[in-house]
C-alpha cells in the first residue's frame, strides 16, 4: 500500500500550478521581483488584510481561490492576515457602501505605515453598475487613497497575483 | 386550513403562474389571526412596494403557492412577525426602504438603516430626510449571572463579507447570537427599477455572487413569466447545466471550508483543487469563470463550449468517495462535526428554511422538484434528506449533493436540445414570480412590469430564512464551535442586505 502510495506520487506532477501557466510567465518573474523589491521596502513578505466593503461576494470568492493549493499564494510570500495591525497591503473589493465607509476608514488607520491599498474589482473603481445609489458613495479613493487597480467582475485568481506584481514594482 | 381559506377568498390580481389573492385590511388582519394556530401555511417571502405589502405562502397540505398582498392603510399594515417569526426581518426591511410600519411587529428597529444614508425610506416616494442617530445600535438584552459579551465585525478576520456579531457568553458558552447585518447595502432594488429587463438582469447576477446563475434564473423567469414568453429549450437547458456548475463549485468550497475550520487542511487541499476545477471548466464552457451574465432574460447570453466540463466531473466522481472515506476515518473532525450546531426539524419549519440548512434537519423541499420547473420537471433525482440537523448532516447533504448534481449534468449534457438561444422580451406589462434552486437553497423573485420597465421587483434570498436559524443553532455550543457553525450555514450577507 505504502509502495503503490510513493509509486503514484512519483509518478504525478505537484498540483499547484506551474508559475508560467498563471500569467504568461509572470510567476517566476513575480517571484524574482518580490525578493528584490519587497525584501527592500517591507522584508521578505507582504502581509495582506481583505476588507469586503460592499461587494457581492464574488470577488471574495476568487481572491479565497489565492489560498488553494493551485495558486498557492504563500509561495511568493504573500500571505492573508487576520489583523489590520499586521498588515502591510489592504485589498478592498466592492462599491463602498456608506454602511461600510466608516469600517473601511477605521480598518486603513489601524493599519501601520508603509501601507499599500489595492482595489480589487470594477466596483471598488468608482461603484462599478452601483454608482449612482443612495446607499453608495463611490469607489475605494472616494474613502481612502489607492495605489493600485485590479480590474475584473470579478478579477481571476491570475489578473490578481498579476496586481500584487505591479504594486511591487510601482514601489521597488 | 384556515389560514388558506381566508386566502383563497379574497379575490385576485393577475400575477403569473399564480394569482396574487388581493386582501382588505380586515381580510389581512383574519389571516394573521387565523396563522398563529395553522401551522400547514408558511412563509416563503414577503416585500413591499410603495403601495402594498406583499406575502408569498406555501400551503403545505395542499402544495400550493400563494401569493398575497395587502394595502398599507395610512402608512401602516398588521404585522406577520408574531404569527411568523422569520417575518422580523422583512418588516424591518420594508421599515427602512418603504416606511412602512409593521403594527404589532416584534422587533421595530432599524435594520438596514444604520443613520448614513441621506434619506430616511429611500424607495418611497416620499422620502424624508434621514435624522436617525447612526450608532451604536441596540442589542437585544440577556439576563443571567457571569455574562459578557463579544462583539466581532463588521470587519471579519477571514475572506468573507461584512457584518457584525454580538455574542453574549458565559464563560465559553454562547447564551445568546445577535447577528446585525446591512453593511453591504447597495440599495440594489432601487436601482434596479424603471430599467428594462436585460439591464436590470446585472443587479440580479450581483444580489450574491457565489449565487449568480441562481439569481440569474430566477429574475429571468420571473421577467419572462411577467412578460408571457417562455425561454427556448436549448437555453433551459444549458440554465440548468450553469446552475448545477454552480452548485457543485460551491459546495466544493463548503466541505473544504468546514474541514478547514476544524484545522483539517487536507481536505480543503483536495475540495479546493476540484474547485478550480470546475470554475476553470465553467470558464471554458461558458466564458465566465462564476458565470455571471451568463443567463439573460428570455434565455442565455452565449452558447456553450461543454468538452471540458466531463472530464472534470469525472475526476471528481473518482476522487470524492475516498475524501468522504477520510473525513469518516478521522473521530478528531467528525467529533467536531457531530452534535455541533444543531437545528432541530420543527424550527426549519417554522421558519421554512430551505436548501441544505432545512434538508439537514429533515425539511424535504426543493424547487427543483416542487414547484418544479424545466428541465428538472422531467428528470428523475434523489433530494439527499437527512433528520440530525448538526454540522455533520449540512457536510453530508452537500457531499451527496455534489454526486446528485454531477449525475444530472451529465445527462444534461447528453440531451442538449438544438435550437434558438434567445426569445426577444416584448414591452409588457404585468406581474410575474420566477424560482429557481440555488445551491443555498429556494430563490424567489417577483417583479412587476410596466411598459417593458421594471416597476417593482424583489428577489428573496434563502439566506433570509437560514440566518435566524444560525442564530438559534450556535445556542448552547461553545465560541470556538460557532466559525464550524457559521461555514456549515454558510448564509449570504450581500443577498440579504440587498
Amino acid at each position: 500500500m505504502v509502495w503503490r502510495s510513493i509509486a503514484r506520487t512519483l509518478r504525478q506532477c505537484p498540483l499547484t500550478v506551474a508559475p508560467e501557466t498563471v500569467s504568461d510567465a509572470a510567476t517566476q518573474d513575480l517571484a524574482d521581483r518580490l525578493a528584490a523589491a519587497s525584501q527592500r521596502r517591507l522584508g521578505r513578505s507582504l502581509a495582506i488584510r481583505q476588507v469586503d466593503a460592499g461587494s457581492c461576494n464574488g470577488c471574495e470568492l476568487e481572491i479565497n481561490m489565492l489560498n488553494s493549493i493551485v495558486y498557492d499564494l504563500e509561495r511568493f510570500g504573500l500571505r492573508f492576515v487576520a489583523s489590520p495591525r499586521h498588515a502591510d497591503v489592504l485589498l478592498v473589493t466592492g462599491p463602498i457602501t456608506r454602511n461600510m465607509q466608516d469600517a473601511l476608514r477605521r480598518t486603513y488607520d489601524a493599519t501601520p505605515d508603509p501601507k499599500f491599498v489595492v482595489a480589487v474589482g470594477d466596483c471598488a473603481v468608482d461603484g462599478g453598475v452601483f454608482k449612482g445609489s443612495y446607499a453608495i458613495h463611490g469607489g475605494v479613493d472616494s474613502t481612502i487613497p489607492v495605489d493600485l487597480v485590479v480590474r475584473g467582475c470579478p478579477p481571476s485568481p491570475a489578473q490578481l497575483l498579476e496586481g500584487l506584481r505591479l504594486l511591487l514594482e510601482a514601489n521597488a | 386550513m384556515i389560514a388558506a381559506g381566508i386566502l383563497r377568498a379574497a379575490p385576485t390580481a393577475p400575477c403569473a403562474p399564480w394569482s396574487r389573492h388581493v386582501l382588505t385590511p380586515d381580510a389581512w388582519a383574519a389571516l394573521v389571526d387565523a396563522l398563529r394556530n395553522d401551522r400547514d401555511v408558511a412563509l416563503l417571502s414577503m416585500w413591499a412596494d410603495s403601495q402594498l405589502v406583499y406575502c408569498l405562502f406555501h400551503d403545505i397540505g395542499t402544495g400550493d403557492f400563494i401569493p398575497a398582498s395587502v394595502q398599507v392603510d395610512a402608512g401602516a399594515y398588521r404585522a406577520l412577525s408574531p404569527v411568523r417569526p422569520a417575518a422580523a426581518w422583512f418588516e424591518r426591511m420594508i421599515h427602512d426602504l418603504f416606511g412602512h410600519i409593521a403594527e404589532g411587529g416584534t422587533d421595530n428597529r432599524p435594520w438596514l438603516d444604520h443613520g448614513h444614508w441621506d434619506q430616511h425610506a429611500p424607495m418611497s416616494p416620499r422620502a424624508t430626510p434621514n435624522l436617525m442617530a447612526a450608532e451604536p445600535p441596540q442589542f437585544l438584552p440577556t439576563e443571567g449571572d457571569d455574562l459578557h459579551q463579544i462583539a466581532v465585525g463588521p470587519v471579519h478576520a477571514g475572506i468573507i463579507e461584512p457584518g457584525h456579531f454580538r455574542f453574549t457568553a458565559q464563560g465559553e458558552t454562547i447564551v445568546r447570537l445577535e447577528i446585525r447585518l446591512g453593511y453591504v447595502h447597495k440599495g440594489t432594488l432601487g436601482l434596479m427599477r424603471g430599467k428594462s429587463p436585460r439591464a436590470a438582469a446585472r443587479f440580479a447576477a450581483r444580489l450574491s455572487g457565489d449565487s449568480t446563475v441562481a439569481h440569474s434564473i430566477a429574475f429571468a423567469r420571473a421577467a419572462e413569466a411577467a412578460a408571457a414568453v417562455e425561454a427556448p429549450a436549448r437555453a433551459l437547458v444549458l440554465r440548468a447545466v450553469m446552475a448545477e456548475l454552480e452548485r457543485v463549485a460551491n459546495h466544493l468550497g463548503d466541505c473544504g471550508a468546514i474541514a478547514n475550520d476544524a484545522a483539517f487542511a487536507f481536505l480543503p487541499a483536495r475540495f479546493g483543487w476540484h474547485r478550480e476545477a470546475v470554475l476553470a471548466a465553467a470558464f471554458g464552457a461558458f466564458g465566465h469563470r462564476l458565470m455571471m451574465d451568463c443567463v439573460v432574460p428570455g434565455g442565455v447570453a452565449g452558447d456553450v463550449a461543454e468538452a471540458g466540463i466531463l472530464p472534470v466531473l469525472a475526476a471528481i466522481a473518482t476522487e470524492l468517495p475516498g475524501l468522504l472515506r477520510v473525513y469518516d476515518d478521522y473521530s478528531s473532525l467528525v467529533d467536531r462535526m457531530v452534535t455541533t450546531g444543531t437545528v432541530r426539524t420543527e424550527l426549519v419549519n417554522r421558519f421554512a428554511a430551505g436548501g441544505f440548512v432545512g434538508r439537514a434537519s429533515g425539511r424535504d423541499f426543493d424547487l427543483r422538484r416542487a414547484p418544479g420547473y424545466a428541465p428538472y420537471s422531467d428528470m428523475a433525482f434523489e433530494i439527499p434528506l437527512l433528520q440530525a440537523g448538526d454540522v455533520d448532516a449540512r457536510f453530508r447533504i452537500r457531499a451527496a449533493e455534489i454526486t446528485v448534481s454531477i449525475d444530472l449534468l451529465r445527462r444534461l449534457l447528453a440531451g442538449l436540445p438544438d435550437g434558438p438561444l434567445t426569445v426577444p422580451l416584448p414591452l409588457a406589462t404585468g406581474e410575474g414570480i420566477g424560482w429557481a434552486e440555488g445551491f443555498r437553497g429556494d430563490i424567489w423573485t417577483w417583479l412587476r412590469l410596466d411598459g417593458g420597465q421594471i416597476a417593482s421587483v424583489f428577489c428573496r434570498d434563502p439566506s433570509w430564512l437560514q440566518w435566524p436559524l444560525l442564530q438559534a443553532a450556535v445556542e448552547g455550543n461553545i465560541v470556538a464551535d460557532f466559525p464550524l457553525c457559521n461555514k456549515s450555514f454558510n448564509c449570504s450577507y450581500s443577498g440579504v442586505d440587498l
